[in-house]
């Protein structure tokens, strides 16, 4: 008996002699060969008391630099938003954290219409008429839109901006892989989507399109042209979209995207290392039947009383098998919760507030970090929360050293995040409301010695650190 | 016989918990419970213009104009709620009171492992260090973080009985998708492709459903009259064209493979890969290893195995553990523990590591590492010892619920599809009850919820007709087992007197039974604004 089970001496006793059996090993040896029990103990160390399993965590947890412990710039994918303790209070209540998938629809109405209210916000925020549930996250969100025109349209090809989010499209990379599409990816030119390539990629082959808004350099793409270029083809147009910047940016809806897909931790999820977030998954009507993952519709009870049910679920796994339109069963509920409940907490007003707060501050930073020496802008285009600096200077990583040293982590060093050489001295800047004008004139100021610094050591040594 | 209603009843409203079961009140007497004569509005029908929950921080540059070119920006704001923080929570919490959940009460979802969930492990996630944790944090900043991905690693293979362990799935199905995906990178790496995947008709619907995500044939093998595969079906399809057998051991029926030595040679000797399907491996933790019975890839449901809670349908966590010959094509990064006793996250992973023929990723960053926290915690808790105990306990919990029934009569009505014992679940057949007492297995589940129970699995798995799969877990105490007996018990008596009762069940419940065809039909999927 450990302090999550509760059978004492006496039950066993009972309980055994209502089964039929000697003891607890009989009921295993009846049912397990003997060439496959395991008669040694497990490597695993001996169990611990409730307080040292928390010291122990508390521990490894000192270990890490977390947002708490510096002015982080930190962003490519996930971003230090502040998440409101109404998100904390509401995520950690029994009736959501513990409850799963709402099978029986009468005892799960509560789950049943915050999906269908989630799915109501992530319309309005795409401006896309469909939103599913959740999916796991981003890139695998990027993955399932592919998925879902390889079943709608069969055709041979994705056509892929350079402008994606690398994990996106490795992850799209490896799907694909599996029901041999092949991916070809149209490079960047002055810091968007090259136009003249993409329209060039695109034809009566191309399955679909991808995109990112803003893409990966943090540059606003033309959504409606990249769009307007799929038209004449068989393509499903994909836009990856980061939802904060929705709130100044046109919905990918009205710029042509048949489907927007995107992470949605900076909607009032933790960064958690990475997860567990969120991704969304928002089309047009034609590809309501198309769509992997729950829905949520609305509907009566025999009592005439407005209630809520996972619909359209012919097109699930546990029903279609290996016809469905997607492998997705666990997704992302209570992530999903803590999404609808940021966007009700910002409300329409301060949606748009928050946007363009964050196009405020992003411009100032980035003027202010461009003019340092040795510091450029890496592109001129417009940027949102985000943006891509040069710097001249032998390791990007050694000058974020250095400005971790001094309590500032600088931003994302490109080109480990890309693998792309030509991303070399590349550093990606991300903004939150959480970073105010002291903090952006902080981290000019640290970034600036850390340049000077690295370029004074380069010079010496002529090696990178 | 009066079933005790149990104390765990839905909605935390006092004025309900009081109620008697409702089979003993007058059907008619239903002028609705508090929370079914409330107006149900969603957040986007209440608030009013103007208000709000969040201040703005000032902008504190200097203001620009044009920022953005007029064709870029959005004209007509998203019409997303406008509610003060108070409406915000009582909205929240009103619904969440419309919820049934594990916390509350017995919850034995078949195949879902509703385990508790220790608030230690939502303690312990929530620590700024975990929660607030950059994913692109230096690694050396992130030692603590990935020290613990490593030792649960360890932990995870410990179980399986297999060495290498890879994190980053989000569920069980994107374990499977990256176990098949695996396999088809071993294959192809030795020059063969094999166009099909094996599943048993018991498996769950995310097997072949994964098995066409990775452009893969399904071929179903049959289940023989035991509960286990059907080996002489199994050898007549296993060929060389085969890639893969999925298996979930113990089945979805409950039943332990006896035959798994047979099935893993017939599989390997055709040179195809089996895979573990891990969704019921809270049956066998400690007692019993995948790695042991031959197969080469196994995935795990934290939220199952390892008590991540539910969330009412995710986040799940599906690591997976892998042999050595799998092993070069494991996801990247992969943590690797240096001489120094530092960690690092390999991207590139030098020939002859795991991961060093990569198929690449499968998501971004490191996977669900507040899913590791929480099960990290729950490993350390119970260790080794612990972990057979909760497996050794949900064994016995699921044989002597079983017995329990069989001593009530029920399995007269509902008898079990296959075998004598089980593992830590069981299938009932509700074929005769239908025929004999005129419920189906839907109204018994319905007839459930006025009792306080969630019920179990229905209609799956789908070669049990009518089929009842019942996981109570190691969570449930005698008395919980005997309660939910007895319910079930007394609905089936109420059922010999009346079937309309459980024909029209439930009573109590916030709504009663919803359309689900017209739902489907005509589908209102978000709210008219």
């Amino acid at each position: 008996m450990s302090r999550y089970t509760t059978t004492t001496d006496a039950d066993l006793r009972e309980m055994l002699q209502t089964i039929g059996v000697g003891s607890l090993d009989e009921l295993f040896d009846r049912q397990i060969p003997a060439g496959v029990r395991l008669h040694e103990r497990l490597d695993i160390p001996e169990g611990l008391p409730e307080q040292d399993v928390y010291a122990h965590l508390r521990d490894l947890a000192a270990k890490n630099t977390s947002a708490e412990d510096e002015i982080t710039f930190l962003g490519a994918g996930m971003y230090d938003h502040y998440v409101p303790s109404v998100i904390d209070m509401l995520m950690s209540r029994s009736e959501f954290l513990t409850p799963y998938t709402p099978y029986q629809p009468e005892i799960s109405q509560g789950g049943l219409q915050v999906m269908f209210e989630y799915q109501t916000t992530i319309s309005e925020l795409t401006g896309l008429p469909v939103s599913n549930a959740s999916v796991y996250e981003g890139p695998s969100a990027v993955a399932a839109a592919g998925y879902l025109a390889k079943l709608a349209n069969g055709k041979a090809r994705y056509v892929v901006s350079a402008g994606l989010h690398p994990h996106s499209l490795q992850t799209l990379r490896t799907y694909a892989h599996g029901y041999d599409i092949e991916v070809v990816v149209v490079p960047l030119k002055d810091g968007v989507t090259d136009p003249d390539a993409w329209a060039a990629a695109i034809d009566g082959e191309t399955s679909a399109v991808f995109f990112a808004q803003p893409n990966v350099l943090g540059a606003v793409e033309d959504a409606s042209a990249l769009s307007a270029a799929a038209k004449n083809s068989p393509a499903v147009v994909v836009a990856q979209v980061d939802p904060i910047t929705l709130g100044v940016l046109a919905p990918p809806g009205e710029c042509g995207v048949d489907v927007a897909v995107g992470e949605g931790q900076a909607l009032g999820n933790r960064l958690d290392f990475g997860g567990p977030s969120f991704g969304f998954f928002a089309a047009t009507e034609a590809y309501l039947r198309r769509m992997p993952g729950r829905i949520a519709g609305e509907t009566k009870d025999v009592d005439g009383r407005r209630g809520f049910v996972l619909t359209l679920q012919t097109r699930e796994q546990h029903i279609r098998r290996e016809k469905a339109t997607s492998n997705i069963c666990t997704a992302q509920a209570l992530n999903a919760l803590g999404g609808v409940v940021y966007l009700a907490w910002l409300g329409r007003q301060g949606f748009q507030e928050l946007g363009e707060l964050l196009l405020q501050r992003t411009h100032y930073a980035r003027e202010q970090l461009a003019a340092l020496d040795g510091v450029r802008k890496l592109h001129e285009q417009p940027v949102v929360r985000e943006f891509a600096l040069t710097l001249d200077v032998p390791s990007v990583a050694a000058v974020i050293d250095r400005c971790q040293d001094a309590g500032v982590h600088p931003g994302a060093d490109l080109e480990t995040l890309t693998g792309d050489p030509a991303h070399r001295g590349g550093l990606l800047v991300a903004l939150t409301e959480q970073r105010s004008r002291k903090d952006i004139d902080r981290l000019v100021e640290v970034l600036g010695a850390a340049v000077t610094a690295e370029r004074a050591a380069g010079t010496t040594t002529g090696v990178a650190a | 016989m009066s079933a005790p209603l149990s104390d765990n009843v839905l909605h935390g409203d006092p004025g309900i918990e009081a109620h008697p079961p409702r089979h003993e009140l007058p059907i008619d007497a239903t002028g609705g419970t508090p929370m079914q004569r409330s107006e149900v509005k969603t957040i986007f029908e209440k608030g009013s213009p103007g208000r709000r929950a969040f201040s703005c921080p000032k902008v504190d540059v200097p203001m620009v104009e044009g920022l953005l070119p007029d064709a870029y920006r959005r004209t007509e704001p998203a019409r997303l709620p406008e509610v003060s923080e108070p409406e915000l929570v009582r909205h929240y919490v009103n619904l969440s009171k419309r919820n049934f959940d594990l916390d509350s009460g017995f919850y034995p979802l078949g195949s879902c492992t509703m385990k508790h969930n220790p608030r230690l492990h939502e303690r312990v996630a929530g620590l700024p260090g975990h929660a607030r944790l950059h994913p692109l944090q230096t690694p050396k900043r992130a030692q603590g973080a990935l020290e613990l991905m490593y030792n649960l690693e360890r932990a995870l293979g410990s179980v399986a009985g297999l060495p290498h362990v890879a994190l980053q799935p989000s569920a069980g199905s994107h374990g499977e998708l990256l176990g098949v995906l695996l396999t088809r990178a071993y294959h192809e790496d030795r020059g063969e492709h094999r166009r099909k995947v094996l599943t048993p008709d018991t498996a769950h619907g995310t097997n072949p459903a994964t098995v066409t995500m990775a452009g893969y044939e399904v071929v179903k093998v049959g289940t023989n009259p035991d509960g286990g595969v059907d080996i002489e079906d199994l050898k007549a399809k296993a060929t060389t064209d085969v890639a893969c057998l999925m298996l979930t051991n113990p089945n979805t029926l409950g039943v332990f493979d006896p035959n798994i030595e047979e099935i893993a040679h017939i599989v390997h000797e055709v040179g195809a890969t089996l895979y573990y399907d891990g969704a019921n491996l809270n049956a066998v933790m400690g007692i019993s290893r995948p790695g042991d019975m031959g197969f080469d890839i196994v995935h795990y449901n934290l939220h199952k195995s390892f008590t991540q809670p539910h969330g009412g349908g995710g986040p799940g966590s599906g690591p997976i553990a892998v042999s050595d010959r799998i092993a070069p094509y494991l996801t990247v990064p992969v943590i690797e523990k240096q001489d120094d006793g530092t960690f690092t996250l390999e991207h590139d992973p030098a020939e002859g590591r795991p991961g060093s023929k990569s198929i690449g990723r499968l998501r971004g960053f490191q996977g669900n590492y507040g899913c590791f926290v929480r099960s990290y915690a729950y490993i350390c808790s119970l260790g080794a010892e612990g972990l057979k105990d909760a497996s050794e306990t949900a064994v016995l919990n699921a044989n002597y619920l079983l017995a329990k029934l069989r001593a009530l009569g029920v399995t007269e009505h509902l008898p079990l599809a296959f075998g004598e014992l089980c593992m830590h679940e069981f299938v009932l057949s509700g074929a005769p009850m239908k025929k004999d007492l005129g419920i189906k297995t839907l109204d018994l589940a319905k007839r459930l919820l006025d009792h306080g129970f969630h019920p179990p699995t229905v209609y799956f798995p789908l070669l049990v007709d009518e089929a009842f799969l019942i996981e109570p877990t190691e969570t449930e105490t005698k008395e919980t087992l005997d309660a939910f007996a007895e319910a079930i018990a007394a609905i089936l008596t109420e059922a010999g007197e009346d079937p309309a009762i459980a024909q029209n069940a439930p009573y109590t419940t916030p709504v009663r039974r919803l359309d689900e065809a017209a739902a489907a039909k005509s589908p209102v999927i978000r709210q008219p604004l």
